[in-house]
Protein backbone atom coordinates (compact mmCIF):
# COMPACT_ATOMS: atom_id res chain seq x y z
CA UNK A 1 0.00 0.00 0.00
CA UNK A 2 1.13 3.04 -1.18
CA UNK A 3 1.27 5.96 0.89
CA UNK A 4 -0.76 8.13 -1.10
CA UNK A 5 -1.82 7.14 -4.37
CA UNK A 6 -4.07 8.97 -7.18
CA UNK A 7 -6.03 6.17 -9.44
CA UNK A 8 -7.27 7.32 -12.76
CA UNK A 9 -8.15 10.42 -11.07
CA UNK A 10 -9.75 12.71 -13.94
CA UNK A 11 -11.70 16.14 -14.04
CA UNK A 12 -13.92 18.05 -16.60
CA UNK A 13 -15.18 21.30 -16.86
CA UNK A 14 -18.01 21.07 -19.46
CA UNK A 15 -16.79 19.59 -22.48
CA UNK A 16 -12.96 20.72 -21.47
CA UNK A 17 -11.13 17.69 -20.04
CA UNK A 18 -8.29 19.59 -17.70
CA UNK A 19 -6.79 16.21 -16.24
CA UNK A 20 -7.75 12.90 -17.68
CA UNK A 21 -7.18 9.17 -16.00
CA UNK A 22 -4.50 10.35 -14.59
CA UNK A 23 -2.82 7.74 -11.80
CA UNK A 24 0.04 7.95 -9.67
CA UNK A 25 1.70 7.15 -6.41
CA UNK A 26 3.66 8.54 -3.94
CA UNK A 27 5.97 7.03 -1.26
CA UNK A 28 6.40 8.33 2.56
CA UNK A 29 9.29 10.47 3.00
CA UNK A 30 9.90 11.09 -0.69
CA UNK A 31 9.67 14.73 -2.56
CA UNK A 32 7.51 14.46 -5.89
CA UNK A 33 7.22 17.00 -8.45
CA UNK A 34 4.63 17.74 -10.85
CA UNK A 35 6.05 18.98 -14.25
CA UNK A 36 4.09 20.62 -16.94
CA UNK A 37 3.36 23.90 -19.15
CA UNK A 38 1.30 26.59 -18.44
CA UNK A 39 -2.44 25.06 -18.59
CA UNK A 40 -1.44 21.35 -18.24
CA UNK A 41 -3.64 20.86 -15.17
CA UNK A 42 -0.83 20.78 -12.12
CA UNK A 43 -2.99 22.83 -10.17
CA UNK A 44 -6.27 21.08 -11.18
CA UNK A 45 -4.39 18.06 -9.45
CA UNK A 46 -4.20 20.30 -6.64
CA UNK A 47 -7.35 21.82 -6.32
CA UNK A 48 -8.39 17.78 -6.65
CA UNK A 49 -6.31 16.28 -4.07
CA UNK A 50 -7.76 19.13 -1.38
CA UNK A 51 -10.65 18.42 -2.84
CA UNK A 52 -11.56 22.28 -3.71
CA UNK A 53 -12.81 20.87 -6.96
CA UNK A 54 -15.09 17.35 -6.87
CA UNK A 55 -13.93 14.80 -9.07
CA UNK A 56 -15.27 13.79 -12.24
CA UNK A 57 -13.96 10.27 -11.72
CA UNK A 58 -11.55 8.24 -9.94
CA UNK A 59 -10.39 7.62 -6.64
CA UNK A 60 -7.76 9.45 -4.03
CA UNK A 61 -5.95 6.94 -1.24
CA UNK A 62 -3.87 8.66 1.54
CA UNK A 63 -2.41 6.32 3.76
CA UNK A 64 -4.68 3.33 2.97
CA UNK A 65 -7.60 5.35 3.54
CA UNK A 66 -10.12 6.81 0.40
CA UNK A 67 -9.75 10.57 0.85
CA UNK A 68 -12.10 11.77 -2.33
CA UNK A 69 -15.32 11.97 -0.48
CA UNK A 70 -14.01 13.89 2.42
CA UNK A 71 -15.19 17.83 2.79
CA UNK A 72 -12.09 20.20 2.26
CA UNK A 73 -11.60 21.00 5.74
CA UNK A 74 -11.28 17.82 6.26
CA UNK A 75 -8.16 16.69 4.15
CA UNK A 76 -6.17 19.50 6.09
CA UNK A 77 -7.67 17.36 9.44
CA UNK A 78 -6.24 13.87 8.24
CA UNK A 79 -2.51 15.20 7.55
CA UNK A 80 -2.82 16.90 4.11
CA UNK A 81 -2.04 20.80 4.01
CA UNK A 82 -1.46 23.15 1.12
CA UNK A 83 -0.23 26.02 -0.45
CA UNK A 84 -1.94 28.57 -3.14
CA UNK A 85 -0.12 29.28 -6.31
CA UNK A 86 -1.88 33.16 -5.76
CA UNK A 87 -0.85 33.51 -2.47
CA UNK A 88 -3.40 34.17 -0.01
CA UNK A 89 -2.53 35.45 3.42
CA UNK A 90 -4.64 36.80 5.70
CA UNK A 91 -4.00 40.01 5.07
CA UNK A 92 -5.09 42.11 7.46
CA UNK A 93 -3.74 39.42 10.34
CA UNK A 94 -0.09 39.71 11.54
CA UNK A 95 2.12 37.42 10.50
CA UNK A 96 1.81 35.14 14.13
CA UNK A 97 -1.59 35.41 14.02
CA UNK A 98 -1.83 33.87 9.98
CA UNK A 99 0.19 30.80 11.43
CA UNK A 100 -1.40 30.74 14.44
CA UNK A 101 -4.94 29.83 12.67
CA UNK A 102 -2.93 26.75 10.98
CA UNK A 103 -1.82 25.99 14.46
CA UNK A 104 -5.43 25.88 16.03
CA UNK A 105 -6.47 23.01 13.88
CA UNK A 106 -4.26 20.86 16.78
CA UNK A 107 -5.21 22.68 20.00
CA UNK A 108 -7.97 24.80 21.21
CA UNK A 109 -5.47 26.79 23.49
CA UNK A 110 -4.31 30.83 22.60
CA UNK A 111 -1.05 29.83 24.44
CA UNK A 112 0.09 26.56 22.67
CA UNK A 113 -1.08 27.83 19.10
CA UNK A 114 0.97 31.27 19.85
CA UNK A 115 3.95 28.93 21.36
CA UNK A 116 3.83 26.39 18.21
CA UNK A 117 3.29 29.46 15.42
CA UNK A 118 6.80 31.26 16.82
CA UNK A 119 8.52 27.88 16.65
CA UNK A 120 7.57 27.42 13.00
CA UNK A 121 8.20 31.19 12.19
CA UNK A 122 11.80 30.93 13.32
CA UNK A 123 11.39 27.42 11.36
CA UNK A 124 10.88 29.75 8.29
CA UNK A 125 13.62 32.16 9.08
CA UNK A 126 10.14 34.66 9.10
CA UNK A 127 11.07 36.10 12.76
CA UNK A 128 12.20 39.48 12.16
CA UNK A 129 8.23 39.77 10.72
CA UNK A 130 6.11 37.92 13.42
CA UNK A 131 4.08 41.17 14.10
CA UNK A 132 3.67 42.63 10.66
CA UNK A 133 0.69 42.39 8.85
CA UNK A 134 0.73 39.68 5.98
CA UNK A 135 -0.62 42.39 3.95
CA UNK A 136 2.51 44.25 4.18
CA UNK A 137 4.98 41.82 2.83
CA UNK A 138 6.97 41.21 -0.30
CA UNK A 139 6.18 38.35 -2.35
CA UNK A 140 9.20 35.96 -1.43
CA UNK A 141 8.07 36.49 2.51
CA UNK A 142 4.10 35.70 1.45
CA UNK A 143 5.30 32.46 -0.08
CA UNK A 144 7.17 31.58 2.66
CA UNK A 145 4.05 32.99 5.46
CA UNK A 146 1.97 30.36 2.83
CA UNK A 147 4.50 27.42 3.90
CA UNK A 148 4.73 28.24 7.07
CA UNK A 149 0.84 28.21 7.84
CA UNK A 150 0.55 25.22 6.69
CA UNK A 151 2.86 23.42 8.57
CA UNK A 152 1.63 24.87 11.53
CA UNK A 153 -1.62 22.29 10.56
CA UNK A 154 1.16 19.26 10.96
CA UNK A 155 0.77 17.81 7.78
CA UNK A 156 2.59 14.47 7.00
CA UNK A 157 1.94 15.38 3.31
CA UNK A 158 2.43 18.70 1.95
CA UNK A 159 0.74 20.03 -1.39
CA UNK A 160 3.13 23.16 -3.05
CA UNK A 161 2.11 24.99 -5.61
CA UNK A 162 4.83 26.89 -7.42
CA UNK A 163 6.54 27.81 -4.06
CA UNK A 164 9.47 29.68 -6.30
CA UNK A 165 7.95 31.38 -9.19
CA UNK A 166 8.28 34.97 -9.38
CA UNK A 167 11.48 34.79 -7.13
CA UNK A 168 15.05 35.76 -8.21
CA UNK A 169 17.68 32.97 -7.94
CA UNK A 170 18.86 33.64 -4.41
CA UNK A 171 15.30 33.99 -2.73
CA UNK A 172 14.34 30.51 -4.96
CA UNK A 173 17.41 28.97 -3.41
CA UNK A 174 16.31 29.83 0.12
CA UNK A 175 12.93 28.38 -0.74
CA UNK A 176 14.51 25.28 -1.83
CA UNK A 177 16.48 24.73 1.02
CA UNK A 178 13.37 26.01 3.74
CA UNK A 179 11.82 23.05 1.75
CA UNK A 180 14.41 20.30 2.42
CA UNK A 181 14.41 21.08 5.66
CA UNK A 182 10.82 20.80 5.59
CA UNK A 183 11.34 16.91 3.90
CA UNK A 184 14.26 16.17 6.83
CA UNK A 185 11.53 16.96 9.49
CA UNK A 186 9.43 13.83 8.19
CA UNK A 187 7.25 15.26 5.62
CA UNK A 188 5.92 14.01 2.37
CA UNK A 189 6.02 16.53 -0.22
CA UNK A 190 4.37 17.19 -3.57
CA UNK A 191 5.63 19.79 -5.21
CA UNK A 192 4.88 21.29 -8.82
CA UNK A 193 7.21 23.97 -10.40
CA UNK A 194 7.68 25.71 -13.43
CA UNK A 195 11.14 25.87 -12.93
CA UNK A 196 13.48 22.70 -14.43
CA UNK A 197 16.52 23.38 -12.61
CA UNK A 198 14.69 23.91 -9.01
CA UNK A 199 12.83 20.61 -10.09
CA UNK A 200 15.54 18.94 -10.99
CA UNK A 201 17.39 19.84 -7.70
CA UNK A 202 15.28 18.58 -5.48
CA UNK A 203 12.77 16.12 -6.65
CA UNK A 204 13.14 12.16 -6.05
CA UNK A 205 10.85 11.54 -9.27
CA UNK A 206 8.86 13.70 -11.31
CA UNK A 207 5.56 13.43 -13.01
CA UNK A 208 5.47 15.05 -16.40
CA UNK A 209 1.74 16.37 -17.60
CA UNK A 210 0.92 17.89 -20.63
CA UNK A 211 -3.00 18.07 -21.74
CA UNK A 212 -3.74 16.18 -18.56
CA UNK A 213 -2.27 13.44 -19.23
CA UNK A 214 0.86 11.66 -17.89
CA UNK A 215 4.02 12.17 -20.88
CA UNK A 216 6.55 11.11 -18.14
CA UNK A 217 7.08 9.80 -14.93
CA UNK A 218 10.62 8.82 -12.93
CA UNK A 219 13.89 9.81 -11.79
CA UNK A 220 14.80 13.45 -12.64
CA UNK A 221 16.81 13.21 -15.49
CA UNK A 222 15.25 10.34 -16.96
CA UNK A 223 12.02 12.64 -17.18
CA UNK A 224 14.41 15.23 -18.85
CA UNK A 225 15.53 13.47 -21.62
CA UNK A 226 11.95 12.11 -22.20
CA UNK A 227 11.21 13.29 -26.36
CA UNK A 228 7.73 13.84 -24.84
CA UNK A 229 8.90 16.31 -22.39
CA UNK A 230 11.15 17.79 -24.91
CA UNK A 231 8.62 18.12 -26.88
CA UNK A 232 5.99 19.77 -24.59
CA UNK A 233 9.18 22.68 -23.01
CA UNK A 234 10.61 23.41 -26.16
CA UNK A 235 8.93 22.03 -29.30
CA UNK A 236 8.57 19.25 -31.96
CA UNK A 237 11.62 20.35 -33.52
CA UNK A 238 13.43 19.66 -30.72
CA UNK A 239 12.56 16.37 -29.65
CA UNK B 1 1.13 42.54 30.39
CA UNK B 2 1.28 46.70 30.33
CA UNK B 3 -0.87 46.70 27.67
CA UNK B 4 -3.41 44.61 28.99
CA UNK B 5 -3.46 46.52 32.24
CA UNK B 6 -4.19 49.67 30.41
CA UNK B 7 -6.99 48.53 28.78
CA UNK B 8 -8.59 46.72 31.55
CA UNK B 9 -7.98 50.11 33.98
CA UNK B 10 -9.94 52.01 30.64
CA UNK B 11 -12.64 49.29 31.16
CA UNK B 12 -13.08 49.50 34.60
CA UNK B 13 -13.43 53.53 34.67
CA UNK B 14 -15.92 52.85 31.71
CA UNK B 15 -18.04 50.82 33.76
CA UNK B 16 -17.94 53.28 36.77
CA UNK B 17 -18.76 55.98 34.65
CA UNK B 18 -21.70 54.79 32.78
CA UNK B 19 -23.17 53.14 36.78
CA UNK B 20 -22.58 56.69 37.61
CA UNK B 21 -24.23 58.82 34.84
CA UNK B 22 -27.18 58.84 36.35
CA UNK B 23 -26.75 60.63 39.34
CA UNK B 24 -25.88 63.68 37.09
CA UNK B 25 -28.46 63.35 34.75
CA UNK B 26 -31.63 62.66 35.77
CA UNK B 27 -33.81 64.30 33.26
CA UNK B 28 -35.85 61.74 31.57
CA UNK B 29 -34.82 62.92 27.91
CA UNK B 30 -31.64 62.65 28.39
CA UNK B 31 -31.86 59.45 30.25
CA UNK B 32 -34.33 58.28 27.23
CA UNK B 33 -31.33 59.15 24.50
CA UNK B 34 -28.91 56.92 27.08
CA UNK B 35 -31.26 53.73 26.68
CA UNK B 36 -31.08 54.52 23.05
CA UNK B 37 -27.93 54.41 23.06
CA UNK B 38 -27.21 50.90 25.18
CA UNK B 39 -30.22 49.91 22.79
CA UNK B 40 -28.03 50.53 19.78
CA UNK B 41 -24.97 49.44 21.35
CA UNK B 42 -25.96 45.65 21.51
CA UNK B 43 -27.22 45.80 18.53
CA UNK B 44 -24.52 47.26 17.07
CA UNK B 45 -22.07 45.09 19.03
CA UNK B 46 -24.12 41.66 17.93
CA UNK B 47 -23.86 42.41 14.30
CA UNK B 48 -20.22 43.19 14.71
CA UNK B 49 -18.88 39.62 15.46
CA UNK B 50 -20.68 38.46 12.51
CA UNK B 51 -20.32 41.48 10.23
CA UNK B 52 -17.11 42.49 11.79
CA UNK B 53 -15.10 39.66 12.68
CA UNK B 54 -16.64 36.91 10.43
CA UNK B 55 -16.59 39.49 7.38
CA UNK B 56 -20.38 38.23 6.96
CA UNK B 57 -22.10 41.65 6.01
CA UNK B 58 -26.29 40.98 7.21
CA UNK B 59 -28.20 43.71 5.96
CA UNK B 60 -31.19 41.80 7.75
CA UNK B 61 -30.62 42.23 11.42
CA UNK B 62 -33.89 43.87 11.54
CA UNK B 63 -35.05 40.31 11.14
CA UNK B 64 -33.42 39.48 14.79
CA UNK B 65 -34.62 42.50 16.20
CA UNK B 66 -38.15 42.39 15.34
CA UNK B 67 -38.13 38.50 16.01
CA UNK B 68 -36.81 39.51 19.38
CA UNK B 69 -39.21 42.31 19.93
CA UNK B 70 -42.46 40.80 18.69
CA UNK B 71 -41.53 37.01 21.06
CA UNK B 72 -42.18 39.77 24.23
CA UNK B 73 -44.84 41.82 22.39
CA UNK B 74 -46.99 38.45 21.33
CA UNK B 75 -46.28 36.33 24.96
CA UNK B 76 -48.00 39.99 26.38
CA UNK B 77 -50.92 39.64 23.92
CA UNK B 78 -52.05 36.21 23.31
CA UNK B 79 -50.55 34.83 26.90
CA UNK B 80 -51.32 37.51 29.28
CA UNK B 81 -47.58 37.37 30.61
CA UNK B 82 -45.43 40.13 31.69
CA UNK B 83 -43.15 41.12 28.53
CA UNK B 84 -40.73 40.84 31.13
CA UNK B 85 -40.21 37.10 29.86
CA UNK B 86 -40.06 38.02 26.56
CA UNK B 87 -36.24 39.19 27.92
CA UNK B 88 -35.51 35.29 28.04
CA UNK B 89 -37.59 34.28 25.08
CA UNK B 90 -36.74 36.96 22.86
CA UNK B 91 -32.90 35.70 22.17
CA UNK B 92 -34.05 32.37 22.11
CA UNK B 93 -36.20 33.16 19.35
CA UNK B 94 -33.73 34.58 17.71
CA UNK B 95 -31.18 32.55 17.88
CA UNK B 96 -33.66 29.78 16.65
CA UNK B 97 -34.35 31.76 13.32
CA UNK B 98 -30.69 32.46 13.08
CA UNK B 99 -30.39 27.89 12.46
CA UNK B 100 -32.35 27.96 9.60
CA UNK B 101 -31.26 31.22 8.05
CA UNK B 102 -27.51 30.54 8.52
CA UNK B 103 -27.70 27.13 6.55
CA UNK B 104 -29.64 28.16 3.81
CA UNK B 105 -27.51 32.11 3.10
CA UNK B 106 -23.68 30.23 4.42
CA UNK B 107 -24.38 28.90 0.92
CA UNK B 108 -24.20 32.49 -0.35
CA UNK B 109 -20.67 34.77 0.05
CA UNK B 110 -20.27 38.33 -0.24
CA UNK B 111 -22.38 40.54 -1.74
CA UNK B 112 -24.41 37.77 -2.07
CA UNK B 113 -25.06 36.76 1.05
CA UNK B 114 -26.18 40.67 2.32
CA UNK B 115 -28.45 40.68 -0.35
CA UNK B 116 -29.73 37.19 0.78
CA UNK B 117 -29.77 38.76 4.42
CA UNK B 118 -31.70 41.86 3.31
CA UNK B 119 -34.18 40.14 1.34
CA UNK B 120 -34.69 38.14 4.84
CA UNK B 121 -35.64 40.88 6.76
CA UNK B 122 -38.42 42.11 4.32
CA UNK B 123 -40.17 38.88 4.38
CA UNK B 124 -39.93 38.73 7.82
CA UNK B 125 -41.39 42.30 8.11
CA UNK B 126 -44.41 41.49 5.63
CA UNK B 127 -44.97 38.24 7.31
CA UNK B 128 -45.81 40.28 10.75
CA UNK B 129 -47.57 42.95 8.55
CA UNK B 130 -49.79 40.46 7.24
CA UNK B 131 -50.58 37.95 10.08
CA UNK B 132 -53.07 40.36 11.32
CA UNK B 133 -54.75 37.39 13.24
CA UNK B 134 -51.82 36.23 14.94
CA UNK B 135 -49.66 39.99 15.27
CA UNK B 136 -52.16 42.56 14.78
CA UNK B 137 -50.47 43.63 11.70
CA UNK B 138 -49.64 47.30 11.46
CA UNK B 139 -51.66 48.57 14.05
CA UNK B 140 -48.85 46.89 16.15
CA UNK B 141 -49.21 46.06 20.24
CA UNK B 142 -48.99 48.64 22.18
CA UNK B 143 -48.67 47.28 26.10
CA UNK B 144 -48.89 48.92 29.60
CA UNK B 145 -45.25 49.11 31.28
CA UNK B 146 -45.43 47.87 34.44
CA UNK B 147 -42.50 49.88 35.20
CA UNK B 148 -41.91 53.52 34.20
CA UNK B 149 -39.12 54.59 35.79
CA UNK B 150 -36.23 55.32 33.35
CA UNK B 151 -33.45 54.84 35.86
CA UNK B 152 -34.52 51.34 35.91
CA UNK B 153 -34.31 50.54 31.86
CA UNK B 154 -31.29 52.36 32.05
CA UNK B 155 -29.37 49.87 34.69
CA UNK B 156 -31.13 46.76 33.37
CA UNK B 157 -29.44 47.84 30.02
CA UNK B 158 -26.53 48.51 30.96
CA UNK B 159 -26.42 44.76 32.60
CA UNK B 160 -27.67 43.36 29.19
CA UNK B 161 -24.84 45.44 26.96
CA UNK B 162 -22.17 44.45 29.45
CA UNK B 163 -23.33 41.04 29.67
CA UNK B 164 -23.48 41.37 25.55
CA UNK B 165 -19.53 43.10 25.28
CA UNK B 166 -18.39 40.22 27.25
CA UNK B 167 -19.65 37.41 25.69
CA UNK B 168 -18.09 39.07 22.21
CA UNK B 169 -15.01 39.93 24.18
CA UNK B 170 -14.97 36.23 24.96
CA UNK B 171 -15.52 34.52 21.60
CA UNK B 172 -13.15 36.96 19.63
CA UNK B 173 -10.47 36.17 22.15
CA UNK B 174 -10.29 32.26 21.47
CA UNK B 175 -10.16 30.02 18.56
CA UNK B 176 -13.71 30.68 17.47
CA UNK B 177 -12.30 34.45 16.89
CA UNK B 178 -9.23 33.60 15.07
CA UNK B 179 -11.04 31.62 12.68
CA UNK B 180 -13.85 33.94 12.37
CA UNK B 181 -11.56 36.19 10.96
CA UNK B 182 -9.46 34.19 8.63
CA UNK B 183 -12.77 33.64 7.23
CA UNK B 184 -13.15 36.74 6.79
CA UNK B 185 -10.03 37.89 5.66
CA UNK B 186 -9.96 34.59 3.00
CA UNK B 187 -12.40 31.88 2.67
CA UNK B 188 -10.64 29.98 0.87
CA UNK B 189 -7.07 29.56 2.76
CA UNK B 190 -8.91 29.25 5.88
CA UNK B 191 -10.40 25.99 4.18
CA UNK B 192 -7.05 25.16 3.55
CA UNK B 193 -6.12 25.25 7.32
CA UNK B 194 -8.96 22.69 7.85
CA UNK B 195 -11.90 25.18 9.51
CA UNK B 196 -15.14 24.31 8.39
CA UNK B 197 -16.29 27.41 7.45
CA UNK B 198 -19.71 27.15 7.29
CA UNK B 199 -19.87 25.67 10.93
CA UNK B 200 -18.08 28.82 12.14
CA UNK B 201 -19.92 31.14 10.39
CA UNK B 202 -23.18 29.84 11.90
CA UNK B 203 -20.87 29.72 15.35
CA UNK B 204 -21.02 33.65 14.63
CA UNK B 205 -24.42 34.37 13.76
CA UNK B 206 -25.90 32.30 16.54
CA UNK B 207 -24.87 34.97 19.50
CA UNK B 208 -24.88 37.76 16.93
CA UNK B 209 -28.94 36.84 16.32
CA UNK B 210 -29.19 35.94 19.91
CA UNK B 211 -27.85 39.10 21.28
CA UNK B 212 -29.67 41.27 19.01
CA UNK B 213 -33.19 39.46 20.12
CA UNK B 214 -32.38 40.26 23.75
CA UNK B 215 -32.03 44.33 22.17
CA UNK B 216 -35.33 43.82 20.73
CA UNK B 217 -37.36 42.56 23.51
CA UNK B 218 -35.81 44.89 26.04
CA UNK B 219 -36.87 48.02 23.22
CA UNK B 220 -40.21 46.35 23.34
CA UNK B 221 -40.47 46.59 27.32
CA UNK B 222 -39.23 49.88 26.95
CA UNK B 223 -41.24 51.75 24.23
CA UNK B 224 -44.13 49.44 24.91
CA UNK B 225 -45.18 50.18 21.61
CA UNK B 226 -44.02 48.15 18.06
CA UNK B 227 -45.60 47.74 15.00
CA UNK B 228 -43.52 45.29 12.10
CA UNK B 229 -42.49 48.87 10.09
CA UNK B 230 -40.75 49.62 13.16
CA UNK B 231 -38.85 47.11 14.45
CA UNK B 232 -38.39 44.98 10.88
CA UNK B 233 -37.38 48.45 9.31
CA UNK B 234 -34.65 48.18 6.79
CA UNK B 235 -33.59 51.38 6.68
CA UNK B 236 -34.03 52.29 10.55
CA UNK B 237 -32.69 49.19 12.05
CA UNK B 238 -30.89 47.27 9.45
CA UNK B 239 -29.04 49.57 7.66
CA UNK B 240 -28.63 52.06 10.52
CA UNK B 241 -26.68 49.28 12.23
CA UNK B 242 -24.65 48.83 10.00
CA UNK B 243 -23.78 52.94 10.02
CA UNK B 244 -23.74 52.51 14.05
CA UNK B 245 -20.61 50.02 13.30
CA UNK B 246 -18.87 51.89 10.56
CA UNK B 247 -18.69 55.49 12.75
CA UNK B 248 -17.46 53.47 15.75
CA UNK B 249 -15.16 51.07 13.88
CA UNK B 250 -15.79 47.81 12.58
CA UNK B 251 -14.15 44.23 14.02
CA UNK B 252 -13.14 46.53 17.36
CA UNK B 253 -14.68 45.50 20.80
CA UNK B 254 -15.54 48.83 21.51
CA UNK B 255 -16.58 50.62 18.43
CA UNK B 256 -20.23 49.71 18.45
CA UNK B 257 -20.76 51.39 21.62
CA UNK B 258 -18.57 54.48 20.81
CA UNK B 259 -20.04 54.60 17.43
CA UNK B 260 -24.37 54.35 18.71
CA UNK B 261 -23.67 56.84 21.35
CA UNK B 262 -22.38 59.30 18.64
CA UNK B 263 -24.42 58.61 15.79
CA UNK B 264 -27.38 58.62 18.73
CA UNK B 265 -26.36 61.94 20.11
CA UNK B 266 -25.34 63.71 16.62
CA UNK B 267 -28.66 62.17 15.53
CA UNK B 268 -30.99 64.05 18.62
CA UNK B 269 -28.72 67.08 18.52
CA UNK B 270 -29.38 67.82 14.47
CA UNK B 271 -33.32 66.73 14.71
CA UNK B 272 -34.05 69.71 17.97
CA UNK B 273 -31.78 71.94 16.26
CA UNK B 274 -31.83 71.66 12.66
CA UNK B 275 -35.55 71.24 11.84
CA UNK B 276 -35.92 69.44 8.53
CA UNK B 277 -32.93 69.49 7.45
CA UNK B 278 -31.78 67.14 10.16
CA UNK B 279 -31.85 63.82 7.74
CA UNK B 280 -30.04 66.19 4.99
CA UNK B 281 -26.80 67.34 7.22
CA UNK B 282 -27.07 64.33 9.55
CA UNK B 283 -26.37 62.01 6.12
CA UNK B 284 -23.52 64.35 5.16
CA UNK B 285 -21.57 63.83 8.00
CA UNK B 286 -21.70 60.62 7.77
CA UNK B 287 -20.23 60.29 4.46
CA UNK B 288 -17.40 62.84 5.56
CA UNK B 289 -16.60 60.17 8.39
CA UNK B 290 -16.49 56.99 6.40
CA UNK B 291 -14.61 59.38 3.67
CA UNK B 292 -12.30 60.28 6.23
CA UNK B 293 -12.27 57.89 9.17
CA UNK B 294 -12.40 54.58 7.52
CA UNK B 295 -11.64 52.81 9.99
CA UNK B 296 -14.13 53.78 12.07
CA UNK B 297 -13.48 55.89 15.53
CA UNK B 298 -11.98 53.48 17.62
CA UNK B 299 -10.40 51.49 14.73
CA UNK B 300 -8.30 54.67 13.77
CA UNK B 301 -7.18 55.29 17.21
CA UNK B 302 -6.22 51.98 17.56
CA UNK B 303 -4.50 52.28 13.94
CA UNK B 304 -2.53 55.31 15.87
CA UNK B 305 -1.43 53.46 18.75
CA UNK B 306 -0.05 50.25 16.51
CA UNK B 307 1.55 53.17 14.47
CA UNK B 308 3.53 55.04 17.30
CA UNK B 309 4.81 51.77 18.91
CA UNK B 310 5.96 50.61 15.75
CA UNK B 311 7.64 54.24 15.93
CA UNK B 312 9.41 53.50 19.32
CA UNK B 313 10.21 49.85 18.68
CA UNK B 314 12.34 51.00 15.71
CA UNK B 315 13.94 53.73 17.98
CA UNK B 316 14.81 51.00 20.48
CA UNK B 317 16.82 48.80 17.47
CA UNK B 318 13.83 46.92 16.90
CA UNK B 319 12.89 46.10 13.30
Amino acid sequence: MSFFEAKAITKKFGGLTAVSNLSFTVEQGEIFGVIGPNGSGKTTVFNMISRFFPLTSGEIYFKGKRIDTLPAHDICKIGIGRTFQVVKPLRRMTVIENVMAGAFLRTGSISKARHKAEEIIEFCNLGKYTDREAKGLPIPLRKRLEIARALATEPELLLLDETCAGLNPKESEAAIALIRRIRDTGVTIIIIEHIMKVMMGISDRILAINFGKEIAMGKPQEVANTPEVIKAYLGDAYA
Amino acid sequence: MNMLNKKFLLTIAFIILAVLIPVVIKAPYQLHILILIIIWAIIGTSWNLLGGYAGQVSFGHAAFFGLGAYSAGLLTLHCALSPWWGILLGPLVAALAALPIGMICFRLRGPYFALAMLALGEIFRLVFLNLTDFTNGAKGILIMPAITNKMFYYYTGLGMLALTLLATYLIVNSKIGYYLVSIREDQDAATSLGIPTTLYKNLALLPSAFFTGLAGAFYMNYVAFIDPNIVFNLTNVSVMVILVVMLGGVATTWGPTIGAAIYIFLGEYFRTTLGSANVLIFGILVCLIIMFLPNGIAGELDLLKRLTQRKKASLSGGV
